[in-house]
């Protein structure tokens, strides 16, 4: 019989695996958890998961495409900006949904002990749901338009893992520090918001402004960005260093994220 | 390798309580703080909770951890379960440790029983596949087969907890820590519930039971720790340790009669309790005397409430001034006579505590008075002390026999 040895938390590090994957229960059923409690007593139900990007692709289309007249790249504005919104709503999504994730939680993290870090980690499930379904909404807008991405649609499932990687960590630390400080749920969704004017993703990156363009390309969201829509639309690959940096930048906001949620996890209950 | 279910060596929990920024609750404050004192650190009153608490539990047994309300029955819970983290110290468990701390904890209450079930299961730490094989074990044990496709919200609050403490019931880990549940549910339920931790010792898996049930702890126990302050004062026999809990009794009374000492906001301190007779007969009337000052500070009027407790810590009466409507005018003093009357005691030491609240309270004087009740039974036959033995109090009663 394996020994538990309970000892004083110290230093940095990282979360033990074993444990939470023997605790993988959890994950599945808060993520379960978290779908049906969106849906149910609605009247549309999984219809709003279809409804919210297709409205949000159609004002883009109109505000940026029809009124400020930004480029798409050669294919028709609403499937653009639609391929834009699902790809950035992987990356921003897990923030939104993670961040507050322990505040919501707090009676069970006050009162009963599991990984911590499965309450973050399962808001990934109703993420990928919504991806899933409005992912194949664009998959019939593709033949409708006639639009084919060719091959590099294979790398689509890796940019997708990445861009849930970049958020998750975010979103898992923010939830950590959200703990003692309830500041951040008020700031990160203004980030999370300036973040996505600054990136480009309701409009193509040559709509940006020539002198500041390579402000834009310093952003490792516009990596993603780019990587995306090369992928889901066959637009331009990016630079190769683009598409390394983005895998960079993924695993490291993933390390950041797991290494400050080790951090305070042990403290969450008495400070809640 | 060590062979006992649980080691604990020098445990302690302290907690830091920030000494400045109390009520500072505003961000403007806390800025303007920074501003005066930019360099300032932090100033931190320290609480130890527990303190270098050592002891072991051999496999098979079920532990009562025993003591007054903050004597740290709670943190040592909370850390043997891992909730929270140890200040200093170390535990050494044998096994998966599942807790049974407050039924309900991880209920969802707009998911359905069946729902909850898995949902709660998963967080006490079970597979997917014990808990499926257990499902139907868990389901016939609460009782609420027909509800397990309705949303729980929709439940009474009896159908709630009995699903709930089924689902935890049901753990297979090698220690079950249970925090004051028996508590819950019909008699009939309470009883059912009771065997179960009993089978659970008897399977040769271990139980930690917190709990101010003394009674209970007779029940269920093999062995006790009495914690006193933050400090293990006693381990063994659950007799051992009733016995040290009875004569910490006058300790602690003389402690509690510094206001400072007690629990509350302060906002108004009882002056004084007393009692109209040290000892009384059976079914004399127990009167207990308060004297409250004036707090013209307070805002709105208060209530009291005075409990009776037996020399093992059981509440045998509650009674609350708001039950006959009586509201208290802070802004003048009052003397108060509280009597309680038809209350048949059983022979032996009673005490009592005196709450004075409002929304929140205002101070609570646990152990403000003591008394006894003189052996002399109120029947009118003298038997062998088996007729008198089980149950709490002496009743009026009558046997009709036609």
């Amino acid at each position: 019989m394996a020994r538990t040895i309970i000892t004083p938390p110290k230093g940095l590090g990282l979360p033990s695996f074993r444990e939470i994957w023997s605790a993988r229960e959890v994950l599945w059923r808060f993520g379960t958890r978290d779908i049906l409690l969106r849906y149910r007593q609605t009247v549309v139900g999984v219809a709003w998961v279809v409804i919210q990007p297709l409205v949000g692709a159609g004002i883009f289309s109109l505000v940026f495409g029809g009124v400020a007249g930004l480029p798409s790249g050669g294919v028709p504005y609403f499937l653009f900006s639609l391929a834009g919104l699902l790809s950035w709503n992987l990356f921003a999504s897990v923030i939104d949904r993670s961040a507050p994730s322990l505040v919501s939680n707090q009676a069970l993290v006050s009162k009963v002990y599991f990984p911590r870090l499965l309450v973050p980690a399962s808001t990934v499930l109703s993420v990928l749901l919504d991806t899933a379904v409005g992912l194949g909404l664009f998959v019939v807008l593709l033949f409708v338009f006639g639009v084919n991405p060719g091959w590099p649609v294979l790398l689509f499932p890796v940019w997708a893992l990445l861009a849930l990687m970049a958020g998750l960590g975010l979103g898992m630390a923010a939830s950590a520090i959200m703990v003692k400080y309830r500041d951040v749920g008020y700031v990160l969704p203004w980030v999370v918001q300036v973040l996505f004017y600054a990136t480009p993703v309701a409009y193509a990156l040559e709509g940006a402004p020539a002198d500041l363009r390579w402000l834009f390309e310093l952003n490792p969201l516009t990596w993603m960005m780019e990587a995306f829509r090369w992928s889901m639309l066959g637009l331009d690959a990016p630079p190769l260093w683009q598409m390394g940096g983005f895998a960079l930048f993924a695993v490291l906001l993933l390390a950041l994220g797991l290494t400050v949620f080790q951090r305070y996890e042990r403290t969450f209950a008495d400070v809640i | 390798m060590r062979e006992t279910a649980i080691t604990v060596e020098g445990l302690s929990k302290t907690y830091r309580l920030n000494r400045n920024s109390a009520g500072v609750d505003r961000i403007t404050d806390a800025v303007w703080n920074r501003i005066k004192h930019p360099f300032a650190r932090a100033e931190y009153d320290h609480f130890d909770a527990l303190s270098d608490v050592d002891f072991e539990v051999p496999w098979g047994e079920a532990l009562g951890i025993i003591g007054r309300n903050g004597a740290g029955k709670s943190t040592l819970l909370k850390l043997l379960t891992r909730i929270t983290a140890p200040t200093t110290g170390r535990i050494d468990l044998g096994g998966r440790v599942g807790s049974l701390l407050e039924v309900g904890t991880g209920f969802h209450p707009e998911l359905t029983g069946r729902e909850n079930i898995f949902l709660n299961g998963a967080l006490l730490g079970m597979t997917r596949g014990e808990i499926r094989r257990r499902f139907d074990e868990i389901v016939d044990f609460s009782g609420v087969e027909r509800f397990l496709d309705t949303p729980v919200k929709r439940y009474s609050s009896g159908m709630y907890v009995r699903l709930a403490f089924s689902v935890a019931a049901h753990l297979d880990t090698e220690i079950l820590a249970i925090d004051e549940v028996l508590a819950v549910g019909d008699a009939e339920f309470q009883a059912k519930s009771l065997a179960k931790m009993r089978d659970v010792a008897k399977d040769g898996r271990t139980v930690l039971y917190v709990s101010h049930q003394m009674q209970t702890v007779t029940n269920l126990c093999t062995s006790a720790i009495y914690l006193d302050r933050g400090t293990l004062q006693y381990q063994g026999s659950v007799n051992g340790a009733l016995e040290v809990y009875r004569s910490s009794f006058e300790r602690y009374q003389a402690t509690q009669r510094e206001p400072d000492n007690r629990a509350g906001t302060g906002q108004l301190r009882l002056q004084d309790v007393t009692l109209g007779e040290l000892t009384q007969s059976p079914t004399d009337d127990t009167i207990v005397e308060l004297a409250l000052p004036a707090a013209p500070d307070l805002i709105g009027d208060y209530f009291l409430s005075c409990h009776i407790n037996d020399q093992n810590g059981v509440v045998i009466a509650q009674c609350d001034s708001r039950l006959l409507g009586r509201w208290l005018d802070p802004s003048r003093p009052h003397d108060v006579t509280l009597r309680v009357r038809n209350l048949w005691l059983k022979p032996g030491t009673y005490s009592v505590d005196v709450y004075v609240c409002q929304m929140g309270i205002l101070d609570a004087w646990e152990g403000a008075a003591a008394f006894d009740v003189l052996p002399s039974l109120p029947y009118p036959e003298l038997t062998s002390e088996d007729a008198t033995a089980n149950g709490i109090v002496l009743a009026d009663f009558d046997f009709e026999v036609d």
